[in-house]
């Protein structure tokens, strides 16, 4: 107990400094999750109000691979883009690999399955008598899918959440296509980590609440943008 | 509104630092030289020289090993002679080269129940398996797991059974698990100095031949793997057997532990036995 009690002081010491090492660390992971995030929202939503929406044969085979993929283990897409990245692998001209891209490009297939899954979810709760009201009082495809998108807002900003909260929490894939590499690919996750690793427990419990808290800051902002307009 | 969170999206997106400069060289390593802090100390020195950047990656010595015979590294610092020679006679590792050298100690139990304090590295393995006391081992195919099976193949034993335990994990965490269990294991100094305060394990073996741990550089031979960055990789290679980088070995970590946790070794003769 009295070792969280240190790490609960020592997080406290190392924001209250501003040690730039671990604002450093805290920068990019925010920056990272951010931007994976960021992306897996522009493919997810057109993508799952698609699914929700479109009718084709092997759409039930499709929702399940979505739904299975909500699930990807974090080192299986690690292991699979390092292989991918690396300098003999097909994408190794690129040289990515042991990039902060390489760690969005990771992030994006893990948190691209979660927000089309939940979106496919929130848009498929609206009824379809409400669908077939909108188009019977004339409304326009476009004008449909914008009415669709601000009905199934709220479940969508979960979409968002956990998006977010799956890639800033999750540590082997960033760890295998990162590299943990000082002061270029190195996130609080990794780096707890790493100070786990070193017996520094202190540390790593303050690199963990930091994550904690940061990881609740943005739910907070989230959900108050999600409760706000109900 | 909106215009503004497009804008804040693509100004993450362009601050994502770009692609690998050409100039970065790929150092695989072992845990151990990461997380005693030492190369938290070299690596800023050899950057500073100018030219390269390194990316350390320390995932220890067998996949650090495995990285380089397939260049994804371009220069490896690792601690198995037995598997290192290997490499070289594949030919993938070149240049192999003599850097620095600690030691492995055998902890346990402070009570000491299999009884092998003060004796010789081959009699302790043996005692142990044959009263059958807790031994966690790391099984990651590590350094220091090579260094262990070097020293059961030595003690005539083949470990097995419920008092063998494998953590599969590093060495810190493996000294934890060895701690909270009452069990035997190998450890390289450096780290168990590291985790001294934590842990009811005392050292009970040390000292003797084959316990050395010894450290060497390698580079990648570009002949087989054109893409490598070999003037990078050699770059670094140099630097670890320079005066300079030895200096810094010799002194490092007295500061915390009052006593050094390696010993530099560049030029000298291979030490005498190894795992």
């Amino acid at each position: 107990m009295e070792l969280i009690w240190e790490g609960i002081k020592q997080s406290l010491g190392l924001l209250l400094t501003g040690d730039p090492e671990v604002l450093g660390i805290t920068a990019l992971s925010l920056q990272v999750s951010g931007v994976a995030t960021g992306l897996s929202l522009l493919v997810g939503i057109p993508l799952g109000t698609l699914m929700a929406l479109a009718r084709f044969p092997g759409r039930a085979l499709v929702v399940s691979l979505v739904n299975t993929g909500m699930g990807l283990p974090p080192v299986v897409v690690g292991l699979f883009v390092s292989i991918l990245l690396w300098r003999s692998g097909p994408l190794g001209v690129l040289e990515l690999l042991y990039t902060p891209t390489a760690m969005v490009i990771a992030q994006f297939v893990i948190a691209a399955p979660i927000v089309t899954g939940l979106t496919l979810a929130a848009v498929q709760q609206i009824p379809s008598q409400f669908r077939l009201q909108m188009l019977a009082l004339g409304a326009s495809r476009v004008q449909l899918l914008r009415v669709l998108l601000r009905e199934a807002r709220l479940p969508m900003l979960a979409a968002v959440m956990a998006g977010f909260g799956g890639v800033i929490s999750e540590v082997g894939a960033s760890m295998m296509v990162g590299g943990n590499i000082r002061g270029q690919t190195r996130v609080l996750t990794t780096a707890t980590v790493l100070e786990t690793g070193k017996g520094n427990f202190d540390l790593a419990i303050a690199l963990s609440l930091l994550l904690l808290a940061i990881t609740f800051l943005v739910n907070w902002a989230l959900t108050w943008i999600q409760q706000r307009r109900r | 509104m909106r215009g503004l969170r497009l804008g804040l999206l693509l100004s993450l997106l362009a601050a994502a630092p770009a692609a690998a400069e050409r100039s970065a060289v790929i150092l695989a390593t072992t845990t151990s030289t990461q997380d005693s802090g030492l190369l938290d100390v070299l690596v800023p020195l050899f950057e500073k020289k100018g030219g390269y950047t390194v990316k350390t990656i320390a995932v220890g010595t067998g996949q650090s090993l495995a990285l380089g015979d397939r260049g994804e590294a371009d220069v490896v610092l690792v601690h198995a002679p037995t598997l290192e020679r290997e490499y070289l006679a594949k030919g993938t590792l070149v240049n192999r080269r003599l850097v620095m050298h600690n030691d492995f100690v055998l902890v346990g139990p402070p009570d000491d129940p299999a009884g092998i304090k003060g004796g010789k590295a081959a009699g302790a393995f043996g005692k142990i398996a044959e009263r059958g006391s807790r031994f966690v081992s790391r099984g990651d195919n590590s350094g220091t797991h090579s260094k262990e099976r070097a020293l059961w193949k030595a003690a005539g034993i083949a470990p097995k059974g419920g008092w063998y335990v494998e953590s599969g994990q590093g060495m810190g965490a493996t000294l934890t698990i060895a701690s909270e269990k009452g069990a035997y294991t190998l450890t390289d100094r450096a780290t168990y100095l590291a985790f001294k305060k934590r842990i009811r394990l005392a050292i009970l073996l040390e000292g003797d031949t084959p316990l050395l741990n010894i450290y060497h550089v390698m580079e990648v031979n570009p002949a087989r793997h054109p893409k490598v960055n070999a003037a990078a990789g050699k770059a670094f290679a140099d630097f670890m057997v320079s005066p300079e980088a030895q200096a810094v070995i010799r002194t490092f970590g007295v500061e915390k532990y009052g006593e050094p946790l390696f010993f530099p070794d560049a030029g000298k003769p291979e030490p005498g036995s190894e795992g």
